[in-house]
């Protein structure tokens, strides 16, 4: 095997690891943002219900929460209803639903009241208090955490493999069959590649995000 | 008939009765001012009426039009709440401007907003928008702040974000403006330029209620002076009566006090 042929090997399981990050950040992202909702709910009850599904999604680990999502529902229905691809990406977008909802209630508990009563009286909605003045201070309170969960997010996709989806780590250890080992330190580049994209790419949003302060 | 009739209006935060029965009315063009200790129900009572506070009971009228009735069975909804909010103005004692905005957009965002709902909004989005533009520029250039208007609050000193928030309030063109002490987080030397816009509106017209502790500023610009003590109003009258001839011994003594001070 030469060079050539694992790097091509790697990126096809790349590719996985690229559709499962992009799928998790696409579908999480506003997922979170109604978990964070339901967690503030002024209705008692749907509110401890929410933030009960929270504790128990961010207390379990993400790969048994892989594995209970695509056996358990095979075991009792027969047959698995989801292929082992929408299986871990529906646990993914869960798992991080759930550790965003808590950034994002953060962020928001964090805005100071004044915002929605200097809102209110100027006439507006509760939406557009909520999507015109308090949504642009959340994103920029809560950047630096989502930063930290993106990058996690970026390395915690080795975990597909628990139910034999090729994704990077997967792919250079079918290497490892033939007796290759280097292919499986080899990936560190790629990830590391990919974790300095986001990093610039957090980077140049703060930047962004730099032109007022409170 | 007077613009504002706020009758008999009592709210209690849990056990604590805050408001225990405040009346008053003011006429158009009239600036009344409040004058109270601290803790005597000013914040709360500007809040009942600007319905950021739900009040437990009494009436409020605008132009004999009753918007709210504490004894009505039924609640309001949250849009004849914003209806009726938009009678009113309010400049916050801490500002309360959208820091991602410039102080121009601060004016204009509700204006923009509120547009929204007119009917003629899809066709003449642009004119609308070019003449809520303009009118908060003129607001800003009243306020003296025409070469800010680009600027973020942070960018601003407390006076200036103060006055583009005199702005933003102005820009819908409520029928009353109610300020709670719009000079007390500013330091002492920026507390002239708030007064000043202030007396400019009092010239021009403009009906307002201004809670303050600058009893000078009171006296100068009110027509008519309130003092409340304990959640009732204890007097009600003409800044000499009120501050001069008092014979109050709540008055005598508030105002005894902040001579000494
Ligand atoms: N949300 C609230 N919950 C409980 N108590 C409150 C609340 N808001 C105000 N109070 C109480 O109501 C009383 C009156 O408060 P308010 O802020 O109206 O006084 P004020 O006259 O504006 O005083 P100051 O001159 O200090 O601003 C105070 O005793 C205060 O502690
Ligand atoms: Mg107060």
């Amino acid at each position: 095997m030469d060079f050539w042929n694992v790097t091509l090997s790697l990126l096809a399981g790349l590719e996985n690891t690229c559709l499962i990050f992009a799928l998790t950040l696409v579908l999480a992202l506003p997922l979170g943002l109604i978990i964070s909702f339901g967690s503030m709910a002024k209705f008692k009850p749907l509110a401890y219900l929410i933030r009960t599904f929270v504790w128990i999604i961010r207390g379990v680990p993400l790969m048994l929460q892989i594995i209970i999502l695509f056996y358990v529902p095979g075991f009792f229905l027969g047959q698995p209803i989801f292929t082992r691809f929408s299986s871990v990406v529906a646990a993914f977008v869960i798992n991080y639903a759930c550790y965003f909802s808590e950034i994002y209630r953060g962020g928001i508990e964090s805005i100071p009241k004044g915002q929605y009563e200097a809102g209110q009286v100027l006439g507006m909605t509760k939406t557009q208090v909520f999507f015109k003045i308090v949504l642009m201070q959340v994103v920029k309170r809560i950047l630096a955490p989502m930063s930290n969960e993106v990058i996690t997010l970026v390395k915690d996709t080795a975990l597909a493999r628990t139910i034999m989806i090729v994704e990077l780590i997967q792919a250079a250890q079918n290497f490892a069959g033939y007796g290759l080992m280097w292919p499986l330190f080899y990936t560190a580049v790629f990830y590391l590649a990919f974790v300095g994209i986001l990093t610039l790419l957090f980077a140049y949003l703060e930047k962004k995000l730099d032109y007022y302060r409170w | 008939m007077s613009m504002l009739e706020v009758k008999n209006i009592t709210k209690s935060f849990g056990k604590v009765e805050v408001l225990k029965d405040v009346s008053f009315s003011l006429e158009q063009g009239q600036v009344m001012s409040i004058l109270g200790s601290s803790g005597s129900g000013k914040t709360t009572l500007l809040r009942c009426i600007n319905f950021l506070e739900d009040a437990d009971g009494g009436q409020i009228l605008v132009d004999g039009e009753c918007i709210f009735d504490g004894s009505a069975e039924k609640k309001l909804t949250a849009k004849e709440i914003r209806a009726n909010q938009l009678h009113f103005g309010l400049v916050f004692q801490s500002f309360n401007l959208f820091p991602q905005y410039t102080a121009l957009e601060n004016v204009t965002l509700a204006p923009k907003l509120l547009a929204k709902e007119r009917p003629d909004y899809k066709e003449k989005k642009k004119e609308i928008h070019a003449e809520i533009e303009e009118n908060a520029k003129a607001l800003l250039a009243r306020v003296g702040l025409s070469d800010r208007m680009n600027n973020y609050p942070c960018q601003l000193s407390g006076g200036q974000q103060q006055r583009v928030s005199i702005a933003r309030a102005l820009a819908l063109n409520p029928k009353v403006l109610f300020f709670d002490e719009p000079t007390s987080a500013l330091d002492p030397e920026l507390t002239g330029e708030i007064l000043k816009v202030i007396r400019d509106l009092a010239q021009k017209d403009v009906t307002m209620v201004i809670v303050t502790h600058e009893i000078e500023f009171a006296r100068g610009v009110s027509d008519r002076i309130v003092f409340m003590a304990d959640g009732v109003v204890v007097e009600d009258g003409t800044p000499e009566e009120v501050l001069d001839k008092s014979k109050n011994a709540k008055t005598r003594a508030f105002l005894q006090k902040l001579n000494e001070n």
